[in-house]
């Protein structure tokens, strides 16, 4: 018996309209794959010749890149509707991705999309997604988020962004850009150097440093309007934002007061409420997904780890004691885990220590790795790294096993982190 | 100490005389002890060069002077250390006491560090480099209102390359003179 299909229309807006586009990821390598791949084929999307082959191209991509999946290509097979699917043609193909691109009024197309159980012969998805036509990248990514939750039970983060710093020479642009590396806008450019930049909750704004004027300055800047607010302006350095999850609150590291100490601050800069209190140096602040507790990385024991501290003050404990020194910690979204750079022999690694074990994990081989930050649903760390002298994007999946370097076109990539899942 | 602040007194004076010159310029070259001052005249008003007499030499800026210790204005650290080496600590106090006999003058101290390290500590280290030297200062007689300290962390480094040679030249504080 064949189900009713009911298509779930999915309408979607993209973020950053005022920003300028370029295009800045040359290339992306892939380096190992999953434990165990599930064999899949993405059969070419019908409809208009350009946009189809578009979006299979980035389904593909995307499936690909998360190194869970193996795919499988469709040869000359091109079935476009159920009834059309023989499935002794497809034997060892566990799923099958068909679709179709339609264009809209308004200049919208709309992707629809079905995802086959081969060995079930059950049809797992049936959904359309629809947006503006300049926004098939986006639109491709939602459909590879909607293939992977369905297949892996997790969520997807094809459709989430990441911020990182793109330098070339005095040139410093803070930009945003798909997770692949892709559709990448500057929010900012400016000739002096960009520092840490953090999203917001929401995804609505990134909380950043410049030496714009003469010294490290804390901003907040909307990502819908570009308008920006000086969040922390005292003399010395301020710096490190990183937000609450409720949004209301960010952590910052001023040194009005004397040494690097950190603060809450409302995101208004506002209220201004000292945290931790000491000579040592106090930074990297990370709020627990609960917003109970911040890891931060402090020299207070001779050489730089990492410590916990309640949001409302009082003794930090100290959670790594491997290596030369651990910094730059970031909580996993379940809040189970952190992930953090570890320093060791002149190598730079991204380790990952679970809260209950307190055993560390290397995740890469080391080099010039940091700046380690999860993506929202905790299966990939996003990480800059070093190829050919160069500063460029690299992520590796949690359990180590998959990693993938992306290069820039120009410039030295710094300081990348994850943005959240959007808010639908 | 009195030396100095005759030659302020006529270097003032000269400058005073020189109606349509601007005052001695900071840019001007380091000069020798012997040499007379340098007086950057406007193009449209060519200014005769003082004749090099000996009492010449007390009219120099000591900040000007090639061989005082005052022409470094860089103090540099081994990895991961603020405070300043004892051999370049005699810097620092030349520049303590020139900030006292000239309060009218003022400094950025500006830290920096290597880029090992995550950016935000090293920028709190760098920024702990220079409240160690504007402590220093302070400690020599310069008062906390002529000195402003910032950091730059790893995001200035003067050489760019990835190992000593290269990091040995960005642990380093700044001392810069405000125009």
């Amino acid at each position: 018996m064949q189900r009713m299909m009911v298509w779930r229309s999915w309408a979607f807006f993209i973020l950053m309209s005022a920003a300028s586009a370029s295009h800045a990821i040359l290339s992306i390598e892939i380096i190992g794959s999953g434990e165990n791949q599930i064999p899949i084929t993405v059969v070419p999307f019908t409809g208009d010749a350009k946009l189809m082959k578009d979006v299979s191209a980035v389904v593909t991509a995307d499936l690909q890149r998360s190194g869970l999946f193996k795919l499988i290509d469709a040869a000359d097979k091109s079935p476009k509707e159920l009834h059309e699917i023989n499935y002794a043609d497809w034997v060892g193909i566990d799923n099958l991705v068909i679709g179709s691109v339609h264009e809209l009024p308004n200049d919208r197309i709309e992707v629809r999309v079905r995802l086959m159980d081969m060995t079930k012969k059950k049809e797992l998805l049936a959904q359309a997604v629809s947006a503006r036509k300049d926004q098939m990248r986006a639109i491709s990514h939602r459909v590879s988020d909607l293939i992977y939750e369905k297949l892996t039970g997790d969520a997807g983060v094809f459709g989430t962004r990441i911020a990182y710093i793109n330098r070339q020479g005095r040139d410093n642009r803070l930009v945003v850009a798909d997770s692949d590396g892709y559709g990448e806008q500057a929010v900012l450019s400016i000739n002096e150097p960009i520092m840490s930049p953090a999203w917001s909750p929401d995804g609505s704004h990134l909380a950043y440093v410049t030496f714009e004027l003469g010294h490290a300055v804390v901003y907040v800047q909307s990502l819908y309007t570009n308008q920006r607010i000086v969040l922390a302006n005292f003399s010395g350095s301020n710096s490190s934002p990183a937000w609450s999850p409720d949004g209301k609150h960010l952590s910052v590291v001023l040194t009005r007061d004397g040494g690097s100490q950190i603060y809450i601050v409302r995101p208004n800069g506002t209220e201004f409420r000292r945290l931790t209190f000491g000579g040592a140096i106090d930074t990297e602040p990370n709020f627990s997904p609960d917003g109970q507790h911040l890891l931060f990385a402090s020299d207070r024991g001779g050489s730089v780890q990492i410590y916990r501290i309640s949001v409302d003050g009082g003794a930090a404990e100290r959670l790594t004691f491997e290596g030369g020194s651990n910094f730059s910690p970031r909580y996993s979204p379940d809040g189970k885990s952190f992930v953090f750079s570890h320093h060791s022999g002149g190598r730079f690694y991204v380790a990952v220590q679970d809260f209950d074990s307190r055993q560390m994990q290397l995740l890469t081989e080391g080099g010039w790795e940091k700046k380690p930050s999860f993506s929202p649903n905790g299966k990939l760390v996003l990480y800059s790294s070093e190829a050919k002298s160069r500063g460029i994007l690299a992520t590796v999946s949690s359990d180590g096993r998959v990693k993938q370097r992306m290069f820039p076109q120009s410039g030295d990539i710094r300081e990348p982190t994850w943005g959240p899942f959007l808010r639908k | 100490m009195k030396k100095l602040v005759m030659g302020f007194v006529l270097l003032n004076f000269l400058a005073a005389c020189a109606s349509d010159a601007p005052p001695v310029a900071e840019e001007t070259a380091a000069v020798e002890e012997v040499a007379p001052v340098v007086e950057v005249a406007p193009e449209e008003a060519p200014v005769a060069m003082a004749e090099p007499t000996p009492a010449a030499a007390v009219m120099v800026d000591p900040l000007n002077d090639a061989n005082s210790l005052l022409a470094k204005r860089s103090v540099f650290y081994p990895f991961d250390a603020d405070s300043v080496p004892s051999g370049d600590k005699a810097i620092i106090q030349a520049h303590a006491q020139y900030l006292a006999d000239n309060p009218n003058r003022s400094v950025r101290v500006e830290g920096n560090a290597d880029e090992r390290g995550s950016s935000e500590y090293n920028l709190a280290l760098g920024q702990r480099r220079a409240n160690g030297v504007k402590k220093m200062l302070m400690l020599g007689g310069a008062k906390a209102s002529q000195i402003e300290s910032v950091s730059f962390g790893e995001e200035k480094p003067r050489a760019t390359g990835h190992d000593e040679s290269a990091w040995s030249q960005n642990r380093r504080t700044d001392i810069v003179y405000r125009k």
